[in-house]
């Protein structure tokens, strides 16, 4: 298991490599969520980012059938196309393994601190929550 | 009893500052009550403690509810609701 707070860029491939050999594994999911349109400043709350993390990857491993995981979400300055935060789940069979990334997409959308300040024509805004992505961490809960 | 308070996002910008270590007057023994403390003190702190401002909570690095209760050292995080990912 791996969960990293950093603000180098990440190598998908060199992640997906470096996952278990684990000879059980048969699936291995991955989601990369990047800059859309705007330039951002993402922060962070050093310390705690971590823990949050890594208390929803033991979420998503009391749940479904996980090998091994890696997370990693970027923060500091990003422009468009950058790469933000990746998740790379290994499982025996596909269904375990999608549906954990998944579950930790939207679970540290809404658990993890981290805020997105947006460098706009009209000049610099907060993010603001979606309240589609609290539905999104909800619909985990039934 | 003394906390340490951390400001993150918008809530830091608006406070101007990143954190500080305050003596709680008696009775202030949860988060909601130090919200409204903080609230009470004024200047930039009426902006950023608003009674509408959506705001979220953490205590020693853990997320909570308002109704969470303080104790001395802990450390106590306000911010906006998260937007990671």
């Amino acid at each position: 298991m791996k969960v990293a707070v950093q603000k180098e860029a990440f190598d998908v491939g060199f992640e997906i490599r470096s996952i278990s050999q684990d000879k059980s594994i048969g699936a291995v999911a991955s989601f990369v969520g990047q800059v859309r349109d705007v330039a951002m400043t993402l922060e962070h709350y050093p310390g705690m980012t971590e823990k949050a993390l890594t208390a929803i990857v033991e979420e998503a491993k009391s749940r479904w059938n996980v090998i091994d995981c890696t997370v990693i979400h970027r923060y500091g300055e990003l422009q468009p196309t950058d790469p933000i935060v990746l998740v790379v789940v290994a499982s025996a069979h596909r269904g375990d393994a999608f549906a954990a990334c998944e579950f930790l997409m939207d679970y540290l959308k809404t658990r993890a601190p981290f805020w997105k300040k947006e460098q706009t024509a009209a000049g610099e805004r907060w993010v603001e929550a979606k309240s589609s992505d609290d539905r999104a961490a909800e619909r985990w809960k039934s | 009893m003394k906390v340490k308070i951390l400001y993150f996002a918008s809530v830091r910008e608006k406070v101007g500052r990143d954190a500080e270590e305050i003596e709680l007057p008696a009775g202030i023994a949860t988060v909601a009550a130090l919200r409204t403390h903080l609230r009470t003190r004024g200047g930039t702190y009426e902006n950023a403690f608003a009674e509408k401002a959506l705001l979220r909570a953490a205590v020693n690095q853990d997320m909570v509810e308002p109704a969470a209760s303080l104790k001395a050292g802990d450390e106590v995080a306000f911010f906006p609701p998260v937007t990671g990912g």
